[in-house]
């Protein structure tokens, strides 16, 4: 089936099998292996991308829901010459360890902040609470997007 | 950017080298490999727990469209046999099923589709064993053996130890305790499941891009369960997307390769999905511990008694290591004069068990850290005291006997948790509980060994290049699974040379290109690769000094220094720039390396054993004191971590931010093991299959961590450095048994504490204080 979205800013036209994973038409078709999988199940968080705007898991989406939408992976947050302020506060912060988990945990973090842009550290748990990491203990994940919320804040003052 | 370009400096929290491409998404792990002409391989697993295989019909499968081809036993050219010491696991298996997850046929396909629809129409018969799925049943004389073979039964290893006279000296005790406690299997659940990339290079070489902590090691047991020569395979090693422990031995890799033999020169991926990673990759091993332990009317510990029993499940894999380290830390981080410890370790049809972060003593440590507790309720002593009043020092012997000739910190660890506010503070935060809550604090000190011990050399071979263009390119020879050794072998490099990022390259392993260094493992990484860093850091530094001396015509290369991309000569300021230095070099002049072997204990014990011991005992080790506040729901057992600390005595740190990344890290997943994480197994099949039964940490679930330093310097260390990987899982399961005790002055002795354990424990202990 002929699918035209919308991806990291650029139309993009494919043609794929309508009920083929949205992840693997990202990692696969479209060599954007950013977009990690870790259960294939809506379990983990791993695969997150943003779908209009909002946190969606491509492991669930088949390339029929992709139809007209505007889809925004982790290697189109950034702007060409920075970073977006989420990845450089989870640089800083220590947030990354093996990483596996934190394109997903950046886009949830994105959607999180743009919903509430100065959210509690338990405001941050609770919409982070889907994406699991298994390296960090999550405390260096809270501080990161605290740490962003802060300073996206005070360039809007 | 967001790394600034400092020359990097030892004890700076600077961020790591490998968090920019990581959060760009531009890492490439190994399970990110793809090309335009790649190939599926996938592997049919048993289903059933013990069975002899008498037939593989593969034939519909083979001729499904788009299926390249079907691999059984006979398609494995060598000895069809892996595993690290002993080799008693099949690739494919050829005779016998020991466990749900073993492998029995390997099927290539164009696409997933098509793979998973071939994997579906292979049949095999069989015909059903009886099975054993008990430790302890196992070591009956009647019990279905799993390796028929195995001289010893079903008993893959028994060890015991002995220090002093143990049945004299409960005599003298004046306060005798006993207890059993059950640990679980622990899945590791990393979130990049097993995943490797293999194909055959231009000249025939078999090259594997794996998720591995061991790419070195695993050559060897590539190479004889496929029939190859070392030499004619190449394993990479890029950063992997977790590990800790369960991708210490093969889990694609030989399976990977038999495919490339089989591709018709296509590349092959294979990326276990969720449930095949539970299936059949290795679990913390379950324990069953029997403890007796002894103590004086003061508190002080006298004797000290105990049984283990570890479920190796089908292979023996790292297990036997396993026990023996576990074995050394039964009496905890503690003086006890006269102990007698012993370990069993069983085959049954069980999951496989195999390393995993902690490596034994967290199961140990569990068991040992709650007794210390209840002597002290028994002897109406504070628990810190008690502890405080037995701790090792530097010169003490441990449980089994070895004299502490290393930093031993244990006790500063005791001493700085006691000053902390949340020790100082913990009665008012007690009182304060809610309506329905109860609170409770618990402690618990620890010990960790590091690196292999006797035998199995522990050692490492630095290497550091001067390109052409000038940079200093730092081989890192032992894998990054996500603790972050890579980045602190740049920042090791980096200070001696006085370089910064940009004038610098890191290498990940590659048998190709770094030398042999070990296994990312047993808190070694940094220590044994950071030691042989060094050396090679300072030998390089010494040549470039003497050849830039010569070529800015200097008498000495006393007064030259490195900064980024170059040399000065700080009297007359005259400047090298190392691309410059580099052309006026030969290339064999500008790698330099260095081997280093960790040191080991020179005391012989008083062991015996059933078959040859690895790795017993260690001699150095780091520690940690913990503190955690809990809070208990009445109604529904429900347990909340409300806030955790811990100090370490970890050696000098040399990037506190990757010091805070392990501590919480391993804090994090010894909560899981206390609070949820229960991989259950009925007749040998796997009940929790996914992320949804088996449950691990989320953002709700792991409280704010303190993590403090003691800094106590190591001599033996790199910058006075210990290592730091293991330890911090220690203490959560023990600290939070005892914080549970002195909520609800109940113990549990099956972990995980669910809420329906809590709830059950609590009903029953109010039944029993109703009777008369």
């Amino acid at each position: 089936m002929k699918i035209s979205f919308t991806l990291n800013g650029k139309v993009n036209q494919i043609d794929v099998p309508s009920a083929r994973r949205v992840i693997d038409i990202l990692r696969e078709d479209l060599e954007l292996t950013g977009t990690k999988e870790g259960c294939g199940a809506g379990e983990c968080g791993a695969c997150t991308i943003l779908v209009d705007g909002e946190s969606r898991l491509s492991c669930l989406m088949l390339a029929a829901q992709l139809e007209g939408r505007s889809v925004t992976t982790i290697e189109g947050i950034a702007s060409e010459d920075r970073l977006h302020p989420l990845q450089e506060a989870f640089v800083e912060h220590g947030a990354v360890q093996c990483g596996f988990c934190i394109p997903g945990m950046v886009l949830s973090a994105v959607d999180l902040l743009q919903r509430n842009p100065n959210p509690t550290r338990m405001e941050i748990r609770q919409g982070l609470s889907g994406n699991l990491c298994r390296c960090t203990g999550y405390q260096k994940i809270v501080d990161a997007v605290e740490g962003a919320a802060r300073k996206i804040g005070s360039k809007k003052d | 950017m967001p790394v600034k370009s400092d020359i990097f400096k030892i004890g700076s929290a600077i961020p790591r080298a490998d968090a920019l491409s990581k959060v760009t998404g531009q890492e490439k792990y190994a399970a990110d490999y793809y090309s335009p002409n790649f190939v599926w391989a996938g592997v049919k697993r048993a289903g059933v727990p013990h069975a002899r295989l008498k037939s593989i019909a593969v034939e519909v499968a083979r001729k499904l469209p788009g299926v390249l081809c079907v691999l059984a036993h006979k398609d494995v050219p060598g000895s069809n046999r892996q595993g690290i010491i002993f080799k008693d696991q099949p690739v494919l298996v050829d005779t016998k099923i020991r466990h749900c997850g073993d492998a029995i046929a390997l099927v290539l396909a164009e696409d997933k589709p098509t793979l998973n629809k071939a994997l579906h129409l292979i049949n095999f018969d069989y015909e059903p064993l009886p099975a054993i799925f008990d430790p302890e049943k196992a070591l009956e004389e009647r019990a279905p053996l799993v390796h028929e073979d195995h001289p010893e039964g079903n008993l893959l290893q028994h060890i015991s130890v002995k220090v002093g006279n143990v049945k004299e000296a409960f005599l003298e005790c004046t306060t005798i305790l006993e207890g059993s406690f059950e640990v679980p299997f622990q899945e590791h659940a990393y979130l990049e499941t097993e995943a490797g990339w293999a194909y055959l290079a231009e000249d025939g070489r078999l090259v594997i891009v794996a998720s591995t902590q061991t790419p070195f090691r695993d050559r060897f047991e590539i190479a004889s369960a496929l029939g190859l020569d070392i030499d004619k395979i190449r394993v990479i090693a890029p950063y992997l997307g977790g590990a800790f422990g369960g991708k210490d031995g093969l889990t694609v890799q030989s399976l990977l390769g038999l495919a490339a033999l089989n591709s018709q020169g296509r590349p092959v991926k294979m990326w276990w999905d969720r449930e095949e990673s539970f299936l059949a990759g290795v679990k913390r091993l379950p324990a069953r511990m029997y403890y007796r332990v002894g103590a004086k009317a003061d508190g002080t510990l006298h004797a000290l008694d105990c049984r283990l029993y570890f479920d190796t499940g089908p292979y023996a894999h790292l297990s036997s290591e396993i026990m023996a380290l576990a074995m050394e830390h039964t009496g905890g981080p503690y003086r006890i004069p006269h102990t007698s410890i012993k370990g069993w370790c069983a085959y049954t049809n069980n999951p496989p068990g195999g390393p995993f972060r902690g490596f034994g003593v967290p199961q140990v440590t569990a068991a040992m850290e709650q007794m210390i507790d209840m002597l002290a309720a028994k002897l109406k002593m504070d628990p810190l005291e008690i502890r405080r009043q037995n701790a090792v020092r530097q010169g003490d012997r441990n449980c089994v006997g070895v004299t502490l000739v290393n930093s031993t910190g244990a006790l500063d660890c005791l001493e700085t948790l006691a000053l902390h506010p949340l020790w100082q503070e913990r009665k008012k935060w007690k009182e304060s509980a809610g309506p329905f809550k109860r609170r409770g604090v618990g402690l618990a000190c620890m010990a960790h060994g590091s690196g292999y011990g006797p035998i199995i050399p522990d050692e490492a071979n630095a290497k550091i290049e001067l390109t052409d263009e000038g940079k200093l390119r730092i081989f890192c020879g032992v894998s990054d699974m996500g603790q972050g050794n890579a980045s602190t072998c740049l920042q090791i490099a980096g200070d001696i040379l006085g370089q910064d990022a940009d004038s610098m390259e890191l290498i990940l392993p590659d048998t190709d290109r770094s030398l042999p260094s070990g296994s990312a493992s047993a808190s070694r990484c940094t220590y044994t690769y950071g030691n042989a860093l060094i050396r090679a850091a300072q030998a390089f530094k010494q040549r470039l000094f003497e050849r830039a001396s010569t070529l800015l015509i200097i008498p000495t290369s006393d007064d030259l220094s490195l900064i980024p991309g170059g040399i000065r000569h700080l009297p007359s300021g005259k400047e090298i720039p190392l691309s410059q230095l580099a052309q006026l070099m030969d290339p064999p002049e500008r790698t330099c390396t260095h081997y280093y072997r960790a040191p080991v204990a020179q005391e012989k014990l008083e062991l015996h054993s059933s078959s040859k011991v690895f790795g017993l005992p260690h001699i150095l080790f780091s520690y940690a004191a913990h503190l955690t506040y809990l809070e208990v729901d009445e109604l529904t057992g429900e347990i909340e971590i409300n806030t955790y600390l811990s100090v370490s005595d970890c050696g000098r740190v040399i990037n506190p931010q990757i010091y805070e990344q392990q501590i919480q890290g391993g804090i994090a997943q010894g909560l899981g093991y206390a609070l949820s994480e229960d991989f259950s197994v009925k007749e040998g099949k796997g009940l929790t299959t996914d992320l949804s039964t088996y449950i691990i940490p989320t953002t709700l679930d792991v409280p704010e961590m303190v993590s403090i330093p003691v800094e106590i310097d190591e001599p033996t260390g790199p910058f006075g450095l210990k290592g730091i990987g293991e330890i911090s899982i220690n203490g959560p399961l023990p600290a939070v048994a005892n914080a549970l005790a002195d909520a609800c002055g109940t113990r549990i002795s099956r972990s995980p504490f669910t809420p329906e354990r809590v709830l059950g424990a609590m009903k029953e202990k109010a039944l029993h204080e109703v009777k008369p």
